[in-house]
């Protein structure tokens, strides 16, 4: 069947229980019934819970062929602790036919694409599928389709039951001998511990992975020592260089300073850019910039950021000194001054789950009381509809991450991009893949020009008001077309190797093998 | 084949931005930046051995990129090469709004370069005096020779400093305040000026420093300058700000031109204006500081 | 024309494309790889055998390494290979002739 964004859903999904996408508040208002955790009492006294090894915290949790492990993406592209227990799982213990329901998996952890292709690993549940693994997966390497789900969709899918994860391995920067964990305090720190606590809750078994083992009791602690089974001490949970960098840089291109210019002019041109307004972070491309320009038009019309909401970087963090935001609800730290920054200002600087930050199947995430969300597109067709997971050349290579969840959420949803990218037209007739449906994105604003959502015309005439000139993104589409060339269909298999769920679990769209030329 | 529109000798030139014709990314859609002139570069920037390939991509791009309103100028090389012949077959044959004439040193270089470029117009079939001519004015005896080289042809629409060469040859180095290029500067203005031609001064070389860069421009546009060249996009929005005519500049404007209009009508030609004896020429360059101020687009009354 | 001996024009720069050819008794071969293969990779071949066409090149091993260049930049480079390939690329090209 064809869902509300006209993507056909195979019968072999529907089959299974899922549904096709059928519009943003779809679930809203559904009542449901959670789910928890099976598992063991420990009540004797006991003065450790550190294990010898990751091979005897896996067999005290009762590592079996066939479960679902996960792991937390805190520790970004320097993370080594999914790597390192992947490979006592699967090359130690010999373990297999293992599911890998992680919040993101890239480059950090290339060894799970070996495993893939070796059939150890047979099913993948994840917001990110960069680099050797986004390929194999692409390639059909892995048995079963792999699920793709937004920050917000994840513990949503974990609350409900539909994930059910046996054990989940949880990297901190330290840990008391009995669990109490955090992402600071340690020899290499991530700050917020955003991705990691629902786990902690909802899976059966929780080990704590740490370099930095401290006195009890490590509190306050993002993870509860009552939750916890095991502790690991390693020599080092990640790589500092690829954790956070030093200090976020503010683009330095003329062409990302010019859209982020036009972008913080639309913010400025909408009805909700007053007092206590409240804007998604990040610290991708653009975005940095963004904050800069927009601090220009907060000092002349006098105004305050109510709250910051998403990945925190020094940029923000200095803004709030200067006494031009309120709050940071923060779900990662992106850069050494965030994470410092977290920890010394807990009175305005705070540490937020990500499902507090996304989830749509709670009482209200906080991207609900967003205005602005500024996002980034791998393409974006003439529907609005926006892809970030795979790439024009039909790999997977992308996350959907807080993306969708941010765009739904938000009064108004900027997407900036450049409208062309080496031989590859961002803006397009039909994205390869709907990560984030068009009926939640505003505004596209490009180099070569700002579109706005034919459902918006308030922000139309807002635009019009202020003097900014926009066009039909359609003319935007043909330009890209009359500069590159019209490129040629993909060709796809009849394999599906990835279903992209929307937030609400229901199915945007699906992923099938490229055949490349 | 993108057709081009006529080019203009007279137009805007606040900016005129330095691309490596050889840089496919760059010159692709380097005009999306608003800058007024662009400045395709067969001469330094390319490597000796690939001058040859150099023409053959600014040719094509030529005939394929459009350019909308930015106008299009090819940096040929030095008149002492081997290469400047077929550079002009190929920027000519390829419809380019202009050359620029590099290093050039005496009227004589001008008219060997505009013979070619006559040449080249009849083979290629473009319409005969259609292409312009700048001169780059590199070396001491090309600033002394300015006069005689702007007023060698009626294509030529005006003249650079290059501050680079300029300054070793002179044996100084670039300090704040342009103290070193201070007689350059003026004698180059006003060859222009005598000549009726435009004139643009060198590059900043130093990007990240925007105190000292904005610091010349002021300076450029307080000497005369038409405009400015310029090696970074992020350079753009400064020159253009400065060079555009102020509030305060447009309103004097405006009041001189209505209060001409009055007393025109009146048959008075010489009175006052705010305290100020004001005649003819003040009229003239009150027009010509509205056209200006319109074609920045900053101009928002109604004369 | 006809290739005379090995020669290389372009670089492997974000949208550029490097192009060589070498003389070839066995007629004309065209290889193409490019980052862009899925999408453009037809047209990439296209645009290099109607070039190769306008020159008049009937034989040639032609090698197209291509990192996203536009139409345009295609022929300026594939042009420059073969010109180059009879040294005859720095003078008296025919511009707006066989080269366009």
């Amino acid at each position: 069947m064809r869902n509300a964004v006209g993507r056909e859903i195979p019968d072999e999904l529907l089959n299974t229980g899922y549904e096709g996408y059928k519009g943003k508040f779809y679930r809203d208002g559904t009542i449901f019934q959670k789910q928890s955790p099976r598992v063991r009492r420990y009540g004797k006294p006991q003065e450790s819970k550190v294990c010898q090894s990751i091979r005897e915290a896996c067999q005290q949790c009762g590592a079996h062929d066939g479960m679902t492990v996960s792991f937390h993406s805190d520790f970004r592209n320097g993370d080594y602790v999914a790597s390192m227990v992947m490979k006592v799982l699967v090359e130690d213990m010999g373990l297999t036919d293992l599911t890998v329901a992680a919040t993101s998996l890239g480059n950090a952890q290339d060894l799970i694409a070996d495993y893939i292709a070796q059939g150890k690993v047979i099913g993948i549940q994840t917001s990110g599928v960069r680099g050797r693994i986004g390929e194999v997966i692409s390639q059909g390497k892995l048995k079963t389709p792999a699920i793709i789900r937004s920050h917000g969709g994840r513990p949503r899918a974990i609350e409900c039951g539909e994930v059910h994860i046996d054990i989940t391995f949880l990297a901190a920067a330290s840990a008391d001998p009995l669990g109490n964990a955090k992402g600071t305090g340690g020899k290499h720190n991530c700050g917020s511990l955003g991705f990691a606590v629902l786990d902690a809750k909802y899976a059966d078994h929780v080990v704590i992975v740490t370099d930095t083992l401290v006195e009890f009791p490590n509190l306050p602690a993002a993870i509860d020592c009552m939750d916890v089974d095991c502790v690991c001490v390693v020599d080092e949970v990640g790589d500092p260089a690829k954790i956070a960098t030093k200090e976020a840089r503010v683009t330095k291109n003329p062409r990302e300073l010019m859209m982020a210019e036009a972008v913080a002019d639309v913010i400025a041109a909408t009805p909700y850019f007053k007092d206590g307004f409240s804007f998604q972070t990040g610290v991708g491309g653009p975005s940095l910039a963004v904050n800069r320009f927009l601090e220009k038009h907060m000092t002349d019309k006098n105004i305050k950021m109510g709250f910051a909401l998403g990945g925190m970087s020094s940029v923000i963090c200095q803004m709030q000194d200067k006494g031009l935001v309120e709050k940071l609800l923060d779900a990662q730290d992106f850069d050494a001054v965030a994470i410092e920054h977290l920890a010394q200002h807990s009175d305005r600087h705070h540490e937020i789950s990500v499902s507090a930050y996304a989830n749509p199947a709670n009482k209200g995430a906080y991207v609900n009381y967003l205005d602005y969300a500024v996002l980034g597109a791998l393409e974006i067709d003439t529907h609005f509809n926006v892809n970030v997971t795979t790439g024009s050349d039909g790999v997977l290579r992308g996350a959907p991450g807080g993306h969708p969840d941010a765009a739904a959420g938000s009064k108004c949803c900027i997407i900036v991009t450049p409208l062309i990218r080496n031989r590859i037209a961002t803006v397009c007739q039909d994205v390869v893949t709907v990560t984030t449906p068009g009926d939640c994105v505003d505004v596209l604003v490009t180099d070569y020009g700002i579109a706005v959502n034919p459902q918006r015309q308030d922000l139309e005439d807002c635009l019009d008001k202020a003097g900014i000139a926009h066009v039909d993104i359609k003319t935007l589409q043909e330009k890209a077309y009359q500069i590159l060339g019209t490129p040629d269909d993909l060709k796809w298999g009849d394999k599906v190797v990835a279903i992209q769920e929307a937030r609400d679990g229901t199915v945007l769209d699906v992923v099938r093998q490229v055949i490349s030329i | 084949m993108i057709p081009r529109p006529k080019p203009k000798k007279f137009r805007l030139r606040r900016t005129m931005m330095f691309m490596n014709a050889q840089k496919p990314k760059l010159i692709r859609d380097a005009y999306i930046y608003g800058c007024d002139s662009i400045i395709l570069d067969l001469e330094d920037a390319v490597a000796e051995n690939q001058k040859d390939a150099a023409r053959f991509s600014l040719y094509h791009a030529l005939k394929n990129i459009d350019y909308g309103d930015t106008e299009v100028i090819v940096r040929i090389n030095g008149l002492d090469t081997p290469h400047w012949q077929e550079d002009i077959r190929c920027v000519v044959a390829g419809g380019a709004d202009g050359l620029r004439i590099a290093k050039c040193e005496s009227a004589d270089d001008v008219r060997q370069v505009e013979a070619h470029v006559l040449a080249a117009e009849r083979e290629f079939g473009v319409e005969e005096g259609r292409t312009l001519l700048m001169a780059a004015l590199e070396s001491p005896k090309g600033i002394m020779n300015a006069y005689d080289i702007v007023t060698a042809s009626p294509r030529m629409f005006g003249c650079a400093i290059s501050g680079g060469d300029f300054r070793k040859s002179m044996h100084v180095q670039i300090v704040r305040g342009g103290i070193e290029m201070l007689t350059a500067r003026g004698l180059v203005l006003l060859a222009a000026r005598a000549a009726g031609v435009q004139c643009f001064d060198t590059m900043y070389p130093f990007i990240d420093d925007t105190e000292g860069f904005e610091a010349e421009v002021r300076q450029n546009r307080e000497m005369g300058f038409d405009g400015k060249s310029i090696v970074n996009p992020r350079q753009i929005r400064y020159v253009h700000e400065t060079f555009a005519p102020t509030e305060k500049e447009i309103a004097y404007a405006e009041k001189l031109i209505r209060s001409f209009n009055e007393q025109a009508n009146q048959g008075v030609g010489v009175y006052t204006v705010d305290g100020k004896m004001v005649d003819i020429p003040f009229f003239e360059d009150a027009h010509r500081v509205l056209a200006l101020a319109k074609a920045c687009d900053v101009y928002r009354g109604d004369l | 024309m006809e290739i005379k001996k090995y020669a290389v024009a372009g670089t492997a720069e974000s949208c550029d494309v490097q192009v060589s050819v070498e003389p070839s008794s066995a007629g004309l071969s065209v290889q193409v790889k490019s980052r862009v293969m899925n999408r453009y990779g037809r047209q990439i071949k296209i645009t290099v055998l109607e070039t190769l066409n306008r020159l008049g090149v009937t034989s040639g091993c032609i090698t197209v390494n291509d990192q996203g260049a536009l139409d345009f930049t295609i022929k300026a480079r594939v042009e420059c290979v073969v010109f180059r390939s009879i040294d005859a690329s720095e003078k008296d090209i025919p511009w707006g002739g066989i080269v366009q």
